[in-house]
């Protein structure tokens, strides 16, 4: 029914009142999330609607935020927990690698640890260091933990709901330089599952798997080459850990070729897992090895050569046409 | 030939900070720092010999069957430790953290909680888990490897052991932030210790604890060590004036004292649960044993600093206490004597016939929804372990 254009952060504000609205034990916590509504605005007015209790203005350590969501998680309450930019969310590691995600295990499952983690990830919007990292894999490595990527606003909208919902901890990245972009949204749709992944362009000659930010970067390339004659499929993953590879290894079988697109360093990324898993399941239907198109295993640059840096549409044909030529 | 080291001095007097600190107490800038000479206040209701001392603050009255109960807790407390360590060394436990000496401060500070309250340990509060209730078989699953421990944190309210240093003082802080929003009637007592208090989660967990005026008490056993490490090396004040700086009140108490452990507790227990927010409460005692089974402690620590707190032993004390005030008679110790021998025997007669844990189930409870990967691996585990069958591979 109600069907508007909104952005993917505005997608996000939604989907958090929504579900404070739905379940009382929803709480948000975090640094500037409440008056100030967040730096990216994401709990706009949030605080102001739910009250301080519900929606925490936290001390600016980020490992006492981890920290207190697992007594909170432990009394019963779901803390979704707002890292205000990927690079800061290293204070809190110990306590989501070594707490977070072992507690359900180490009490034998009496623990609840519904707890979501929001972390604004990747680059390319000029940020100083430290502002536009992609540390996906080191959350994906840790058994205990699940991790998803949204990358439009419909996903947004769900994906957060659902993610908040669910029992076990998440680690949601937001695609930062994608918080702006616009997208029709029907609250009254029903949503596709949290951990499934998506095929968002049919294509017959090459995979291209890609999530959070690259989506639309794959899905470009994939217009690009058409004009070249290069039928290219793009598959959002949606879900970092557990890896859907459904959807994933039908694709591969009908092409034959894949390459996997991420802003994270290629070393040990997601991109090898998937390498791994792709080969084992489909060796004899490759036509060519899975190829990979990542950041560089390098720091995260100063902003201006962050261009050079970030896997672009150039550098994803550029693979699709390696990936032909085998 | 060396000298023979001088010895560390960590009783209550002279002051430990003594000959550390002192060339600054004519310098203006540092005129707030404690001074080396002062004495800090301890609360001590029962002197190391027995006798029964007044405190203008803080007193406790109980009955000679109150007192009675907590000479039998630390005694058999005691001797579930003196148990443990044995079995580690018979190799049946892969190693045990020993309370030998601290059993005054986790006895007083476990009887002071209510039941709404919530305990939140390290690994070493033996004494705590006790007097919520917990099997002390459950504690020695742990050490012996069959679990991560199998009490249940929730209905015992006594959480897990946690094994990463000072990370649960925050979670005692979410737990009462919780207690705050779902209008709980308990507090929450945070245990950790001296080497903790460097930790930045500890500091994070006053912070926080401060600000949000959670309903915790922070309850640092300052048993003068972190393994090898004396209090030296993690902080240049007493650390109960840790607290002022975060903007609640600090107290050190005798902590081989268990009557004024409980009294201190109990009223800091009782301030938090009305409203007033978090106490900082350091026990100060001494690990009379190793660390662990896998420290050697004269490595770093002379047999006189030893003997020195031997003089202290928190039950020896109260047992003169309770001997000279005459609450109980020999047939009392003999009885408490037959007891501990009784749970010493089942400690050691459950611990053998522990069973080993089914290798399935480390597969269980990763997640609470399994994920279709991990039940990938652990179909093919059990396929591959189906395969050993014949050889009776887990007998």
């Amino acid at each position: 029914m109600s069907t508007s254009p909104v952005t993917l952060g505005k997608a996000l504000n939604m989907g958090l009142r929504k579900a404070m609205e739905d379940d009382a034990k929803v709480l948000l916590m975090g640094e500037d999330i409440g008056k100030l509504g967040g730096v990216f605005r994401v709990t706009d007015g949030l605080q102001k609607d739910f009250g301080e209790d519900r929606v925490i203005d936290t001390p600016l350590a980020e490992s006492g935020i981890l920290g207190t969501a697992v007594g909170l998680a432990m009394r019963g309450f779901r803390p979704v927990v707002e890292i205000q930019f990927d690079g800061f969310v290293y204070p809190a590691y110990d306590q989501i690698v070594c707490q977070v995600a072992k507690l359900h295990a180490r009490s034998r499952g009496r623990l609840p640890m519904s707890i979501v983690i929001r972390i604004p990830f990747g680059g390319g919007i000029g940020a100083v260091e430290h502002h536009s990292e992609s540390p996906e894999a080191y959350f994906a490595h840790t058994a205990g933990l699940k991790v998803v990527a949204c990358s439009n606003p419909v996903d947004a909208y769900w994906m957060i709901q659902q993610a908040i919902a669910h029992p076990d901890p998440i680690v949601f990245f937001e695609p930062k330089r994608r918080y702006w972009e616009k997208a029709e949204l029907d609250t009254e749709a029903t949503p596709e599952p949290l951990f499934a992944s998506r095929l968002v362009r049919e294509g017959s000659q090459v995979t291209v798997l890609a999530y959070g930010p690259m989506v639309k970067t794959a899905l470009q390339a994939a217009s690009a080459a058409e004009e070249e004659g290069i039928s290219v499929e793009v598959l959002d993953l949606r879900t970092i850990s557990p890896l859907d590879m459904g959807p994933v290894l039908a694709s591969v079988r009908r092409t034959g070729r894949c390459v996997v697109v991420h802003e994270a360093p290629s070393n040990l990324g997601l991109g090898a897992e998937l390498s791994a898993r792709i080969t084992e399941a489909c060796f004899y239907e490759l036509e060519a090895p899975v190829l990979r198109v990542g950041g560089y295993d390098t720091p995260y640059p100063p902003s201006k050569l962050e261009e050079d840096y970030l896997p672009d549409l150039d550098r994803v044909l550029e693979a699709v046409d390696r990936s032909l030529a085998f | 030939m060396s000298e023979v080291p001088e010895p560390v001095h960590h009783g209550f007097e002279p002051n430990p900070f003594g000959p550390h600190h002192d060339p600054i107490s004519s310098d203006p800038i540092h005129a707030d720092v404690a001074s080396p000479v002062e004495q800090p206040e301890l609360v001590q209701l029962l002197t190391p010999e027995g006798e029964r001392v007044e405190h203008p603050d803080y007193s406790i009255d109980l009955s000679a069957e109150e007192v009675q109960a907590l000479y039998r807790d630390l005694a058999l407390v005691r001797r579930v430790d003196v148990e443990a360590t044995a079995l580690q060394r018979q190799g049946e436990l892969g190693i045990w953290a020993s309370l030998l000496g601290q059993e005054a401060a986790q006895i007083g500070a476990g009887r002071a909680l209510l039941p709404d309250d919530m305990a939140f340990p390290t690994y070493r509060e033996h004494g705590v888990a006790w007097c919520r209730g917990i099997d002390p078989l459950s504690i020695i699953g742990l050490f012996r490897g069959c679990d991560s421990g199998s009490w249940d944190p929730i209905e015992s309210k006594f959480s897990l052991y946690t094994i990463v240093i000072g990370a649960q003082t925050l979670h005692a802080v979410g737990y009462a932030m919780g207690m705050q929003r779902d209008e709980g009637q308990g507090a929450c007592l945070a245990f950790f210790g001296d080497g903790a208090t460097s930790q930045g989660d500890v500091n994070e967990a006053f912070i926080f604890a401060a600000v949000f005026d959670a309903p915790v008490v922070f309850f640092c056993q300052n048993n003068q060590y972190a393994i090898s490490e004396p209090i030296e090396k993690q902080t240049r004040i007493p650390l109960y004036r840790r607290a002022s700086g975060f903007g609640f009140p600090g107290i050190r108490v005798d902590g081989n004292d268990v009557l004024a452990v409980l009294a201190v507790t109990r009223r800091a227990l009782e301030a938090a649960r009305s409203g007033q927010g978090p106490t900082l409460i350091e026990a100060y005692t001494y690990r009379m044993g190793a660390h662990t089974t896998s420290d050697d402690p004269s490595r770093y620590r002379l047999a006189s600093e030893m003997e020195a707190w031997k003089l202290k032993d928190p039950i020896e004390r109260l047992k003169a206490y309770l001997v000279r005030s005459g609450q109980a008679d020999a047939a009392f110790f003999d009885a408490i004597q037959a007891e501990s021998d009784e749970l010493a025997a089942r400690v050691r007669s459950g611990t053998m016939e522990m069973p080993d844990p089914d290798p399935v189930s480390m597969f269980e409870n990763t997640y609470a929804e399994i994920t279709p990967y991990l039940e990938e691996q652990r179909d093919t585990f059990l396929a591959y372990q189906a395969g050993f069958s014949d050889q009776d591979s887990h007998a």
